[in-house]
This record gives C-alpha cells, structure tokens and sequence, in this order.
C-alpha cells in the first residue's frame, strides 16, 4: 500500500510543477523565449508572500494574491523594458537576459534576507490530511494545490480559447508579423504573455512555499529544472500536457523516494530522458516540436 | 476626395532598392490596380503602404494625413487592411478565430462574422476547422475575410489569385463588388491582365521599380498596358545584345 500512497503524493507534487510549468510553457510558446529564472522568479514570488505576511501583517491566504499582482506587475514591466529589446537584438539575447535575471534575483535575496529560510506558516492546514483506509492519507494542502492547478490551466485555457486577448495571444504566437497587420501591438501582446506567466509562477512559488513554510534564496535553480522538465513530457503548447508532465514527473520522484532517499531527482530525470527519447513531441504534444 | 496619395516613394530591402520614386493616387471608392511583370516592386509599394516596409524616401499620405512614420498596427487601426501575398493566416486557430482576430482594429462598418461569411459562403460550413487544414482557395476566401472583419476605408490585396485554379480565383473575385459597394476603397496587384482589366477603374503600371504608364482602365489601350507589362523583358533583351 506504500507504493499506492507515494504514487497519490506524487501526483499531489505534481500540482505545483504544473503551475510552474504552465508559465514557462505559454512564454516559450507566445515569444520562444525559455525563461532560465522561472524557477527565481517563483522563489521570487515565494519571498514575496512570505514578506508581505511577516512584515506588512497580510493575512496568508490574501499574501497569493499580494505576490501574482506585484510579480504579474514585474512580469509587464521586464518585458517592456529589457526582453523586448533583447527579442529585436538577436535570438540569443532573450535567454541570456532571463540568464541574468536569474542570477541576479537570489543574490539580492541572500542580501536582504540572508539565506536563511523566510517563514511562511498556514498552521494546521500544513499537516491536516484525509485518511483513506489504514495506509493511505492525503494531505489537505496538497491537495489544494493539486485542485488549484486543475482551476489555474482550465482558466488559461479558456482564457485562451474563449476570449479575444486569449486568441491574440494564440494568434502571435503563430504569426506575429501578421498580428501587426490587423492592428494588434505584437510588444502588448508579449508584456501580457510574460504578465500571466509570472502571475502564475507567484502562485506556484507562493504554494510552494506555503507547503514548505518557508523559502530560501537558492531553490528556485532546481525547480526550473523540473518545470521546464515537465512541459517537455507533457508537451510544448499544450497546457493539459503540463498538468500531465507535472503529474508523471511528481509521481516518478515520490515512487524515487520510496525506493530509495537518494532516488527522486535521479528517477524524475531518467523518465524525463526516457519521454524524450521515446516520446520527443511529449505525452499529449500534437506534433514534434521544430 | 483621394483615400490614398503615395509621392516619391522609395524603398528596397537592405542595399537592395525595389522601388525607385513612385507617386499614385487612390480617389475614394475606386479600385486601382497595380501591373508589372514578377520582381517590379508591386508587393513592396503594397508593404510600403501598410507600414510593413519603411520607405527610405518618400511620403504615404491616407485620408489626408501623413502616416509615412505610423508603424503598421496602427494604419491597420486607422483603416488599411492588407491581404498579404501568401496569405499568411494562423494555422493553430480555426476559421472563425482567424476572423475573429481580424476584428482587433476595433473599428466599426458593415463587416462582422454575419456579413462575411454571407459574402463567402463556404467559410461558415468550415468555420470551426483549423485554417492549416483549409485548401489555398479557402485559405485566400479567409485572409480576405479577415481582412474586411477590421472594417478597413482601403483594403490592399496583394497576389490573391497566386497558385489557385481558375474556378475558385472567379470565386473570390466574386466577392469584389460586394466589398466595393460597402465604400471600401481597393488597390490590388494581380498577374492576371485579363482578371485586372475586368475588375480596375484605374491602373498604374510599374516596371523596375518606376511608374511607366498611368490612366483609367478605358482610357488605357491593351496594347499599351501590354508594352508596359512586358518592357522589362525587352529592355533586358536590349541589355543582353552586345
């Protein structure tokens, strides 16, 4: 029964990088930009809340929505001020930028925090579970969090397809040039992009974090890993694929865990590497990704 | 009243110039059309009017208003639609999405998803069908309807016969009237002499990057828009004699 439970708590881990990944997926999607500090910037958003609750006294739960305003804010204005030019420079230019950011942002962190971990406690919702049977129990936050994922992707992808901004979204990412001729500013249509992305990745981070109780500067270069991880094997551009890619990947690195402490990241990556050899376009990718 | 009033323009792509000091004028509601041979500059005068090519000189006057220096998302919101040669609509999105998008100028006028697909029946049996998945002619009837879904004052239509068969090109030049009588006014390059001097009131023709012969589509003999069309061809005849 300890491999049923550690296949539950994999899917519930699942959430978070769903999330994550979901961000990056759309910012790849919309600009091919493949943001090197989505894991910072999650980590970012992490501090964020953990800040806006400790020191400006804002109730937990509201401290979500303080860090997808203020890093969504960031998100416009990162794109206006530096990823745009990047984009007009050359191909490498954007990654490089992200590079920096995503050098730049732990860094100030340990400065003005140190690199200790910043405390964000949601107290008995931390360690409140349900019990199914004898062996199996699932923990109210993740769950939460799982169920966040699921209500996060289903209001991007209606957004998506239901709205005039969401088709404009789709519609640069396959043709920006195009865009331009029906009267639509393709840089507004990215600083939106980038916008929603790092809205999102402020849920993730804050979950996160919330799951943890607290942060540290440095966490967030590893959970890019397993964000970008995930929109691979769930599959570029679709965002149900990144729910499926979070899931496989949470699943593979709690059951890593149950063989073994030292397993989990090492179990993630082989599947990872096993998707892309087997699978390249992802598990509910449509066609191979050029 | 000119719609459209385009004086000495120049313009080319880096050290490559495609057209050397054009002038054209578009009254309201005519429909002029562009004739030249394959490489004279048609579909840059075309860029250069939506704002996709910036002219090196020059000046593109609409309405009345100098828009040489607008960038080209904007001239779409002030009324220039352009229907790229290629088509260019986006293949993930489907029919009705691609025309939907087409609506971002936000301007009003008779066209919306009714009035379009009334005019280009075909398009509402496959409106829910992915445009990658449409065949060139239908793909064409879409990027004109996507076009018109911005209410454009002047619609620029590049190449819309290219690679189609007959038969379907007289289906989308079917629509032109209706587009005409809406009071949108049309500047249109297209290979097909005969097809353009069906349709043209005016015509201007373009060889080697300068306007060469310019009138009314009566006033015009066929036999001086043909020496024109092909002067390229016996001006490099010359060229290659020793």
């Amino acid at each position: 029964m300890n491999w049923i439970n550690a296949i539950v708590q994999g899917i519930m881990l699942g959430g978070v990088f769903a999330i994550a990944a979901s961000g990056l997926s759309l910012m790849f999607g919309v600009m091919r930009i493949a943001n090197l500090a989505h894991g910072d910037l999650m980590v970012l958003g992490g501090y964020l809340a953990a800040v806006s609750a400790k020191r400006w006294g804002i109730p937990v739960p509201l401290t979500i929505l303080v860090s997808v305003a203020l890093l969504g804010a960031l998100g416009w204005g990162l794109q206006r001020a530096a990823l745009d030019r990047a984009l007009r420079t050359s191909d490498m230019a954007p990654l490089l930028v992200t590079f920096g950011v995503s050098v730049i942002i732990p860094n100030v962190l340990v400065e003005l925090f140190t690199s200790n971990s910043e405390p964000l406690s949601i107290g008995q919702l931390g360690t409140a579970s349900i019990h199914f049977g004898s062996d199996i129990s699932v923990g109210w936050f993740p769950l939460i969090t799982l169920i966040a994922a699921v209500v996060v992707l289903g209001a991007l992808e209606l957004f998506l397809r239901r709205t005039q901004p969401g088709r404009i979204l789709r519609a640069t990412s396959d043709d920006a040039p195009t865009v331009r001729l029906l009267g639509i500013n393709d840089r507004r249509v990215y600083a939106l992009a980038t916008a929603i992305s790092l809205a999102t990745v402020a849920l993730a981070g804050t979950l996160y974090t919330m799951k943890q109780g607290g942060i540290t500067p440095f966490e967030g270069q590893l959970t890019v890993l397993f964000a970008f991880e995930a929109v691979i094997i769930g599959g570029i551009g679709s965002l149900w694929g990144t729910l499926v890619g979070g899931i496989v990947l949470g699943v593979a690195q709690s059951v890593g865990a149950q063989i073994s402490p030292d397993l989990p990241l090492l179990i993630g990556h082989l599947v990872f590497l096993a998707v892309l050899a087997l699978r390249p376009q992802g598990i509910l990718g449509r066609e191979a990704f050029a | 009243m000119s719609v459209l009033t385009v004086d000495n323009l120049a313009a080319g792509y880096q050290d490559f110039q495609a057209v050397f000091d054009i002038s054209l004028e578009l009254q309201e509601g005519r429909l002029l059309a562009l004739v030249g041979a394959n490489g004279a500059g048609k579909t840059s005068v075309l860029r250069a009017i939506a704002g996709v090519l910036r002219p090196w000189e020059g000046t593109i006057r609409f309405g009345g208003k100098d828009v040489t220096a607008v960038p080209d998302h904007q001239r779409a919101r002030l009324g220039i639609g352009l229907v790229p040669e290629g088509r260019h609509l986006f293949p993930t999105l489907t029919v009705e999405e691609n025309l939907l998008v087409g609506a971002a100028t936000k301007r009003p006028g008779p066209w919306n998803l009714q009035s379009v697909y009334e005019m280009l029946p075909l398009l509402r049996d496959r409106r829910r069908r992915p445009a990658a998945r449409l065949s060139g002619g239908e793909q064409q009837a879409v990027a004109i309807g996507r076009a018109l879904m911005g209410n454009p004052k002047l619609l620029l239509l590049d190449e819309v016969s290219l690679g189609l068969a007959p038969l379907v090109v007289d289906q989308i030049y079917q629509a032109v009237p209706a587009i005409r009588s809406s009071g949108t006014s049309i500047l249109l390059v297209e290979q097909d002499l005969n097809r353009t001097l069906t349709v043209a009131d005016d015509i201007v023709c373009i060889l080697e990057g300068r306007v060469v012969l310019s009138g009314t589509s009566q006033g015009l003999s066929r036999e001086a828009i043909t020496e024109a069309y092909f002067g390229s061809a016996r001006s490099l005849a010359r060229k290659a004699q020793p």
